[in-house]
């Protein structure tokens, strides 16, 4: 086990914890920025969903992993964020204006769309944001004016002034840079007050209240932070698909940005990245399964949905804290060798009592 | 599109409405009502629950048109096998997530819905299927007033089955054991209820209760492995009308059925789809326990 030994307070706050890490993080850079040169085009567009589903990731790992409120409606303000921008596009604005209003919109809506579920917790919550989400996917398809119906919408080609993002190695790079801004922020904003006050009421509203914290405030600022985020991955994802649909967008999305929370590891930054790594090449992993498995099995429709259920539901009955966690307990084992104890991470259980009065 | 002004109202028109939206909202109601139930029990959230009546729907389809039972044994051994399949359910995937917190559970059960789903599938298929019953097809006439046989099934199983529960919660041993883990696990567990099989219990009568409103439901929409997704209205209906409250299940079932019908005639298209959606948020914004309330605010 590493000890640092704090000379400074502000060591507390460090982005980077210690010269091993700075190094690490330093190679994972370097190696992405050069992977154009080794990847083929097939695998940099791949890379470049994984890295759209991250950055959606980290929006709604603020709101559930951090800030403790479940969303069930993200695949909302991936439309919302999509739309706007290939239809800002297709008025003329400039990229960089486009994929800002998109941002800022979405995270507009989410914040007001936060301020009913300020009132409400858990489930009432999930419930909101699910019926939110289906409302969307309708005016999606009926408002036609806008987004074409059921007919869709063609996104035009990114570009700064003359110069394309189109092509796969460029638009590989505006993910992974934007990824990275996304990045920043999110782990400076988990630094601010603000940040810490989010953490605070996913632990307990009650202490967090008595200790100052504006719930109302926070909460929807957490709501509307976390839409713009995902917002903007899904204006990068209207280029990635090129083509709008109202069915891109439907609760299967939703449910899928969850898993990839879920399974990533709630409650951390990393888990984002492995859960967008886990959501991004499962299709391919499914594909091959398929052409193991014997025909009469491959071809059940609705298998791929089905298998998504199975690992949810296998993750979260044995490993709840997802692949993060589940690295850092490896990890523990080896740097503790001879004296790991598995209950250094055993998982406290709270008894119900209900708040119900009858 | 064609507006209520312009149409005018007509009274056997509206009253007409009103029965079909009363039977739809009456499924509606039936599947909260599992709701209600797994949650006032366990205060778990089942999001499957829409699945498990596709289920029940299937087994029935299985028992009368696979194996051509009589509809008076296929209807008890659908209600069995879907009470055995429940309680399985609770014993396998829900019972190692006793104290772990809801949102945990939450996403457990979306999970399992898309299972249920894929399995469905790959056992009966994704094409629509029609359960024959005795009842099918025939109509009573009130002065023109149609009702189909179907529909006044629905209502007046609704009815008998919301009396069997109030009965079996206010009077049995094992409804108020329910009661109390509900409110208190550990304080049940001391005072010697055996707090994990009343849970057991409560999921086979849940899945029970689902089955019922798939049997119900059949003869007027198809079967298929996506009928399921009622159960999203259904939740709707649980809030409106009070999460953990069972009349209020009923009642939110009913107004958004009723709702959703009129909406489908007298608003532009796609109205009728989000109603349900639209009232949830509603509700939520203006009185967020619900109708009939039995949430207070948590006390330190």
């Amino acid at each position: 086990m590493r000890f640092i030994k704090k000379t400074h307070y502000n060591q507390d706050i460090q982005l980077f914890k210690h010269q091993g890490q700075l190094f690490w993080y330093g190679a994972l850079g370097v190696a992405l920025l050069l992977s154009p040169l080794v990847l083929s085009d097939f695998y940099l567009g791949e890379l470049s969903l994984v890295f759209i589903y991250a950055i959606a990731g980290i929006g709604l790992m603020l709101l559930t992993g951090y800030t403790g409120l479940v969303s069930l409606g993200h695949a909302a303000f991936l439309a919302i964020g999509a739309y706007t921008h290939a239809y800002l596009l297709a008025q003329g604005w400039p990229f960089p204006v486009s994929i800002l209003c998109a941002t800022l919109l979405s995270s507009l809506v989410g914040a007001i769309i936060g301020i009913p579920a300020l009132r409400m917790t858990g489930i009432y919550l999930a419930v909101a944001t699910l019926a939110f989400a289906i409302i969307v996917e309708q005016v999606l398809s009926h408002w036609v004016s806008v987004t074409g119906g059921f007919r869709g919408m063609a996104v035009e080609l990114p570009s700064i002034g003359s110069f394309s993002l189109d092509d796969s190695v460029t638009f590989y790079f505006l993910c992974l840079f934007i990824l990275t801004g996304c990045l920043f922020l999110a782990l400076n904003l988990l630094r601010t007050s603000t940040g810490r006050a989010m953490t605070a009421i996913r632990d307990s509203e009650i202490s967090a209240q008595s200790m100052g914290i504006h719930l109302a405030y926070t909460k929807t600022l957490a709501f509307g932070i976390s839409a713009g985020f995902t917002g903007l991955a899904g204006s990068l994802l209207a280029h990635k698909i090129g083509y709008l649909a109202p069915d891109s967008f439907t609760l299967l999305i939703s449910i899928q940005l969850l898993l990839m929370v879920v399974v990533g590891g709630l409650g951390s930054l990393h888990g984002v990245i492995y859960g967008a790594l886990f959501i991004g090449l499962l299709p391919q992993g499914l594909a091959l399964l398929r052409d193991t498995l014997p025909p009469a099995l491959a071809q059940i429709p609705g298998l791929e949905p089905g298998i998504f259920g199975l690992i949810l539901v296998l993750v979260l009955i044995y490993e709840p804290q997802g692949i993060y966690g589940r690295w850092l307990k490896i990890r523990s084992y080896f740097e503790e060798f001879p004296l790991y104890r598995k209950a250094t991470h055993k998982r406290q259980r709270s008894y119900l009592r209900t708040e119900r009065l009858k | 599109m064609q507006f209520a002004l312009a149409r005018g109202f007509h009274f056997l028109e509206v009253l007409q409405l009103l029965v079909s939206g009363i039977s739809q909202g009456c499924v509606y109601g039936l599947i909260a009502l599992g709701f209600v139930l797994i949650y006032k029990a366990t205060e778990m959230v089942n999001f499957a629950q829409g699945d498990l009546m596709m289920l029940g729907a299937f087994f029935a389809y299985s028992y009368i048109n696979i194996f051509e039972l009589p509809f008076y044994l296929a209807f008890p051994a659908t209600i069995l096998t879907m009470a055995i399949i429940g309680a399985l359910t609770e014993r396998l995937l829900l019972r190692p997530m006793i104290g772990e917190p809801h949102f945990s559970v939450l996403m457990l059960t979306i999970g399992l819905g898309f299972i249920l789903r894929a399995v469905a599938g790959a056992i009966w298929g994704n094409e629509p299927r029609s359960l024959s019953t005795p009842y099918a097809g025939g109509v009573i006439d009130l002065n023109g007033l149609i009702i189909g046989y179907e529909n006044m099934v629905i209502i007046l199983g609704t009815a008998a089955l919301c009396l069997l529960l109030y009965l079996f919660f206010r009077f049995t041993r094992l409804g108020l054991a329910m009661q109390a883990a509900s409110q208190n696990q550990l304080a049940a567990f001391y005072v010697g209820i055996p707090v994990k099989r009343v849970y057991s219990m409560v999921w086979a009568i849940s899945a029970s209760i689902s089955a019922v409103a798939g049997i119900l439901v059949a003869p007027v929409s198809l079967i298929d492995p996506l009928m399921g997704f009622v159960g999203i209205k259904a939740f709707a209906a649980a809030i409106v009308g009070g999460f953990g409250s069972l009349p209020g299940a009923i009642v939110g079932g009913l107004i958004i059925g009723i709702v959703e019908q009129f909406a489908g005639l007298y608003l532009p298209p796609g109205f009728s789809d989000v109603s349900a959606y639209v009232i949830l948020l509603a509700m939520l914004l203006i009185r967020p326990q619900g109708i009939f309330a039995s949430m207070q605010r948590k006390k330190v």
